[in-house]
């Protein structure tokens, strides 16, 4: 066994107060890190008499956008009460087809083997685009290069191209930028991006990508290192970065993406995001569903960085 | 003596007893929770998929060499700069600065203990890493280096803090009797007073480096987070993934009780027996030479 080993010091006042000066510091820190993370929460508002309550599960890109949807439409409507949770686009579609849940979330379309397994068990699911995403490959402001196809991007974050010398920049390295494995911009970019769509393609990010814990981390990086390549939600983009033209293929049109160039579907790295429900929805539910694609909903959805449906 | 015992006495001294012996619980509590959700994981991934060098967890890539060397490069880049540098600054404190500057520097080095982490690692991000980039021509300031530079900004106010207590125990008689034998005072310092807080200075450095090796927020921010394996030399100057930031990253999305969800508490454990030998390392030395010490004296 070992000894504990001390340090001897006599306690003097003046350590005492040092102490407890350190302490008060470290309580500060504590306290002021608790009190940013206590979101303020609204005033409880008296459960009204009866209350419909809507189960909404699903994509996890949305999952944000689906709960400002939420807290909005329960503030104005206190009879109604919306259960919003996230868990991916196929366990929303699940309970779809289970019938646990009324309106699933989906950053993909439904499955024909999904449509089937519904269709047996009852279910016919009904298809609303509620918003659109577009997600934007950004460099620093003094990076030459301003235009690049999906198959050279491709190239680029799966390590087969190093340098931007050979899109024809300068004779700089290239720092890959993208966000943690757990985000769905991530997934999104990994299947169309580097894998062109092609589901049997097993290309991966080179080892040698930065995955930022946060856009901030992303665009923090790309304002200063003329070096760095990224890419993130169009809301997230701002002016001190610039954005890539982006071609599906060689020789094909060169689009910056924009609300425009997204709803013509010109841009070529955006999808639709769609909510899903049980035949043609009736009652609260289609209140809801025609409040999410009214003006108020599509507000939101701008202001979350998505693209509006309409 | 039993009945001279009285009742306030006997409940401090077992409150004091349960206090001590609740460390060891609390250890233990957390080691069996740790083996129970990191355990799995040996038996679901091949134990040669986890010696690869590829991590990526979305598509079962589970290679834990990148972490480990990522954390490995950045906590030995710390020490190297924390425990120069913090043990000079403390020899300085205790041992050569007049009283006033003592008075001063003292509670200033503390006060940098007590910053919080998320802070210097956005300082790191916005400020430090820019300025790696542009002097030292790497492609990206977030590097291991960066990394390095501030969890030693982190581990230097405790070193010198403990360290700076330590050299201040050792009696006043021992530096009378070097200087009185001739010794100049570069001499006293290294010779006597250095050696004689060995036990008190040997902890400092442990717990500077028990907190940059542990520290997450800040690596998290500045290291880059690119699982490549730290093999070359100017690995140093690239970014790498250490094991804290990728349990701190992922953590918070896996669904429990999957691979990735056991995979992460490996890392854990991993972790757990780093700190584990580095402590029990650090209490055979200093064990060592007390032997030693009263083996001499005796």
């Amino acid at each position: 066994m070992f000894r504990p080993y001390t340090i001897g010091k006599p306690a003097s006042a003046e350590t005492h107060l040092y102490d407890r000066l350190r302490r008060f510091v470290v309580l500060l820190a504590v306290l002021s890190f608790l009190a940013a993370c206590a979101a303020p929460s609204g005033p409880a508002s008296p459960a009204p008499e009866q209350v419909t309550t809507i189960v909404n599960k699903g994509s996890d890109t949305m999952v944000n956008l689906a709960l400002a949807w939420a807290e909005a439409y329960g503030a104005a409507h206190p009879g109604v009460r919306l259960s919003v949770t996230g868990g991916g686009s196929g366990t929303g579609l699940a309970a779809l087809i289970n019938g646990t849940v009324d309106i699933a979330n989906a950053s993909r379309t439904i499955k024909a083997e999904e449509r089937t397994s519904a269709e047996a068990n009852g279910i016919d699911p009904t298809e609303f685009i509620v918003a659109r995403d577009a997600i934007a490959v950004i460099v620093n402001p003094n990076n030459p290069v301003s235009q690049l196809t999906l198959p050279q991007l491709a190239a680029i974050y799966s390590g087969r191209i190093t340098n931007w010398r050979e899109v024809g920049g300068e004779d700089r390295p290239i720092v890959l930028l993208s966000r943690e494995t757990n985000s769905g911009t991530h997934v999104y970019f990994l299947e169309h991006v580097l894998r062109l769509g092609d589901t049997k393609n097993k290309t991966l990010f080179s080892p040698d990508t930065l995955l930022m814990p946060s856009s901030e981390g992303i665009s923090a990086e790309v304002r200063q290192n003329p070096n760095a390549i990224g890419y993130d939600g169009l809301g997230y983009v701002t002016d001190d970065m610039k954005t890539i033209s982006v071609a599906a293929q060689e020789g094909g049109l060169y689009v910056l993406p924009t609300i425009a160039t997204v709803n013509d579907k010109t841009y070529p790295v955006a999808r639709d995001l769609y909510m899903y429900t049980h035949g043609e929805p009736s009652g609260a539910i289609k209140d809801y569903l025609d409040w999410v694609l009214g003006p108020e909903a599509q507000k939101i959805v701008a202001d979350l960085g998505f693209v509006p449906a309409k | 003596m039993k009945q001279n015992r009285n009742w306030p006495e006997l409940i401090i001294e077992s409150l004091i007893r349960a206090t001590g012996y609740s460390a060891i619980l609390f250890v233990a509590l957390i080691l069996i929770f740790l083996l129970r959700e990191g355990l799995p994981a040996l038996a679901e991934v091949k134990f040669a998929d986890l010696f690869s060098n590829r991590w990526y967890p979305i598509e079962a890539h589970f290679g834990l060499l990148p972490l480990i060397g990522g954390s490995l490069i950045v906590t030995l880049g710390a020490a190297l700069l924390a425990v120069p540098f913090g043990l000079a600054t403390a020899i300085f404190i205790a041992e050569i600065a007049p009283r006033w500057a003592r008075e001063v520097l003292k509670p200033l080095v503390e006060i940098l203990g007590g910053l919080p982490s998320v802070v210097l690692g956005f300082l790191g991000m916005l400020a430090l890493a820019p300025l790696i980039r542009t002097t030292l021509n790497t492609p990206t300031g977030l590097t291991a280096f960066t990394g390095s530079l501030l969890l030693a900004g982190m581990a230097v106010p405790t070193l010198v803090s403990v360290a700076e207590d330590a050299l201040d125990a050792v009696p006043k008689s021992y530096r009378d009797a070097a200087l009185a034998l001739g010794a100049t005072k570069w001499q006293t310092i290294w010779r006597v007073t250095v050696p004689a807080a060995r036990s008190g200075v040997l902890t400092a450095i442990m717990l500077g480096i028990g907190r940059a090796i542990g520290e997450t927020m800040t690596v998290m921010m500045v290291t880059g987070n690119a699982a490549r394996l730290p093999t070359t030399l100017n690995s140093f100057f690239l970014p790498v993934r250490t094991m804290t930031a990728t349990i701190a990253a992922e953590m918070g999305e896996v669904a429990n009780g999957s691979v990735h969800y056991h995979v992460l508490f490996t890392i854990g454990i991993v972790l757990f027996l780093i700190s584990f030998v580095v402590n029990l390392t650090a209490s055979a030395v200093v064990f060592q030479q007390r032997k030693r010490a009263e083996r001499l004296l005796s």
